[in-house]
């Protein structure tokens, strides 16, 4: 196990070295926070308590962790539908996401919209949306908007694989390109779109050759390695602030549970189990877990539960919005 | 102070809307197809680029879905962007982006976040524009909580609404008829904003309230004359800006009337004509009686031979009649002498 942390870390950047053993116990508190968070919706969804279409991210987090971790506070993430991952990842407040859930006032978005529309500007977390590819084009007009104002800002956009099907994904990176505007596109692709597989979606699944059609570089992540993640994020927004122009990412991934709730889904099968086992093997909670020094996986583990358990006793105690509220902010002043 | 009296056409009144605000707010920001090209989208966006620059001003590829959503993200960075569409037509390319995102967004995110954006609609009419090039869909935005849509009909609101939509904090659909840009009037030479919500009373009477909507407020006024010939004084109204829409100044002057009719740019069905009567007709039942008919554009495509296309649309003639059966209480089968608009007239193509 050793060996394998010397290898991995051999990796990471000079900085990122001597900071390895704080940046492990980091990325790992990051994982542990999510996967928990999401385990724990799943426990409560059946009491109807969230009554919210929730897209759990179990599985998928070490995406979000890994890109975000090489963010800085100020650059920008736009998402999708299944974004707990990324919102926290990103460092969106976990009280307020849990409250949207719980459909309260205290809500990111006074549980107004729930899961599917998450927000915190404070964390530079700019929305999601329920439409799939609807905030690819968000994301470049930010990215165009902040390169008008002279500033250095990135901005990361997530999506699956099905939006590399939408119309709108082909122009908003046509335009990228061609503005070179500072954006980092994410397709996490996790070979399904709902029940459907990629074979009977796209003639061949070449979505790095599409991409690199239109100019842009591009890398590809089998494993979901969050080391991995990290390193190639460094360098590829670094490249971008410095100028570079966009890039694009495929990040190989698994969903554990059910495209929308709680339940494992093996029983409907789409899917096969040995499909599934084979990214479980590769779990990158387990992973960091591993690579830990006990006391530290323990302080890391302790403060997580705390945090968790006090998120979800803060939407039960938050109050639904009042009556007046229906009519609030259709408009801004 | 003296009275404006300085005039200046439709389109010129767009330009000088645009270029004021992007002298005013480094945050204001022009694009779409064509906004850069050496007609200047009819002049309306003549030597903005030459002006402010290249990042200000400029063309892109023909994706209508991506740009639109290319304005609400820089929107959503504090930039105050004018998406410009040489046809109205083209918005149907934007509808997701329209009404899924732009709509939405303050609401979803409850106040978190506004987008400021505005996009510029032009209908075209006449020299065979024909089924795709002269709809105006405004009906489909009205219907939807979180727009706003405004439909100037002289160049001072022109002007004074350009202004006000981009200062809104909101997305804002603009309807431009290009039929209206060569009319003249005084425009102030200072910047000024023709507030949303409010609608114009232009012609005052006693006899039949006419709400007209854009280009059919031309013809609406041109109307009146006729009616006035046989003795009929109609109250012509402009409700300028379509939502949020001033139904006070509409139900006071049917109050007055007892007779309404609703001339649309647009098809009546589950348009702006059913939604205004609707609202008189809720306000007014129990307490007047009230006369209503409407008048739109032929339930059909829109033709291109120049036959066809003349039945299509109302003018000034079938207008007059119809509002002098409403006030006569039945059909007087009288139709006025009178000419084919002069600016439809002289439109020669292709564009």
């Amino acid at each position: 196990m050793l060996a394998e942390i010397d290898e991995r870390v051999a990796t990471l950047t000079k900085e990122a070295k001597e900071h390895a053993p704080a940046l492990l116990s980091r990325l790992y508190r990051a994982l542990y926070r999510i996967r928990r968070v999401e385990e724990d919706v799943a426990r409560i969804y059946p009491t109807d308590k969230i009554k919210s279409p929730s897209h759990l991210s179990l599985g998928q987090e070490s995406v979000s962790v890994g890109i975000c971790e090489a963010l800085r506070k100020s650059d920008i993430v736009f998402a999708t539908y299944r974004s707990h991952a990324a919102y926290l990842a990103k460092g969106g407040d976990i009280n307020r996401m849990i409250a949207e859930l719980y459909g309260k006032e205290d809500g990111a978005a006074r549980g107004k919209s729930g899961s599917m529309h998450l927000i915190d500007m404070s964390a530079g977390m700019m929305g999601t949306s329920a439409i799939v590819g609807s905030t690819i084009p968000l994301a470049v007009g930010y990215a165009l908007a902040e390169r008008m104002k002279g500033k250095d800002t990135v901005v990361v956009v997530f999506f699956g694989d099905g939006a590399m099907e939408e119309g709108v994904f082909h122009e908003s990176l046509n335009f990228a390109a061609l503005k070179k505007v500072p954006v980092l596109f994410v397709c996490e692709n996790n070979t399904y779109a709902i029940h459907t597989p990629l074979h009977m979606r796209v003639p061949k699944p070449n979505f790095r050759e599409r991409v690199e059609a239109y100019q842009i570089p591009t890398r590809l992540v089998e494993d979901g390695d969050v080391l991995t993640l990290l390193k190639e994020t460094e360098a590829a927004v670094s490249r971008i602030r410095a100028g570079g122009g966009p890039e694009f990412f495929e990040v190989m991934t698994m969903r554990w549970l059910e495209h929308v709730g709680p339940g494992d889904d093996l029983h409907l099968n789409y899917r096969t189990k040995a499909e599934l086992d084979s990214w479980k093997a590769k779990d990158q909670v387990k992973r960091l877990a591993s690579m830990l020094a006990p006391t530290e996986r323990q302080r890391v583990e302790a403060d997580v539960e705390s945090e968790v358990a006090a998120a979800f006793e803060f939407a039960e105690k938050s109050q639904y919005p009042a009556d007046h509220e229906l009519y609030e902010h259709v408009f801004h002043d | 102070m003296t009275k404006p009296t300085r005039e200046i056409s439709y389109a010129d009144a767009l330009y000088e809307a645009a270029a004021g605000e992007m002298e005013r707010d480094p945050s204001v920001f022009v694009f779409g197809l064509g906004v850069d090209d050496p007609k200047g989208m009819y002049g309306t966006t003549k030597d903005l680029q030459v002006r402010f620059g290249a990042d200000r001003n400029f063309d892109t590829p023909l994706s209508e879905d991506a740009m639109t959503g290319v304005a609400i993200g820089a929107a959503l960075a504090g930039m105050r962007p004018i998406h410009v569409h040489q046809r109205f037509d083209f918005l149907l390319l934007c509808m997701n982006q329209l009404v899924n995102v732009a709509a939405k967004w303050s609401y979803t995110f409850a106040g978190a976040v506004k987008v400021p954006i505005v996009v510029r609609s032009i209908i075209g009419r006449s020299w065979g524009q024909g089924a795709q090039h002269s709809q105006a869909l405004h009906s489909m935005f009205m219907h939807v909580p979180g727009l706003k849509v405004v439909a100037p009909t002289t160049p001072h609101d022109a002007k004074g609404c350009m202004i006000a939509a981009i200062r809104d904090n909101n997305p804002v659909i603009f309807m431009e008829h290009r039929m209206l840009y060569g009319h003249r009037g005084v425009v102030p030479e200072e910047s000024y904003e023709v507030p949303f919500g409010k609608a114009r009373i232009l012609k005052e009477g006693d006899n039949i309230t006419i709400v007209a909507i854009s280009h059919m407020v031309v013809e609406s006024l041109r109307a009146a004359s006729h009616l006035e010939s046989v003795g009929v004084h109609a109250e012509i109204i402009d409700p300028v800006s379509l939502s949020p829409l001033d139904i006070e100044t509409i139900v006071q002057s049917v109050s007055k009337t007892g007779r309404l009719l609703v001339v649309d740019n647009a098809w009546t069905a589950c348009g702006a004509s059913a939604e205004i009567i609707s609202q008189v007709i809720e306000r007014l039942q129990g307490k007047r009686a009230v006369q209503v008919s409407r008048m739109g554009f032929a339930p059909v495509p829109c033709p291109t031979t120049k036959p066809l296309e003349n039945l299509f649309y109302p003018n000034a003639r079938t207008i007059a009649a119809r509002a002098y059966d409403v006030a006569k209480g039945s059909a007087q089968n009288w139709l006025p002498e009178g000419a084919e608009a002069k600016e439809i007239l002289e439109f020669k193509g292709p564009f």
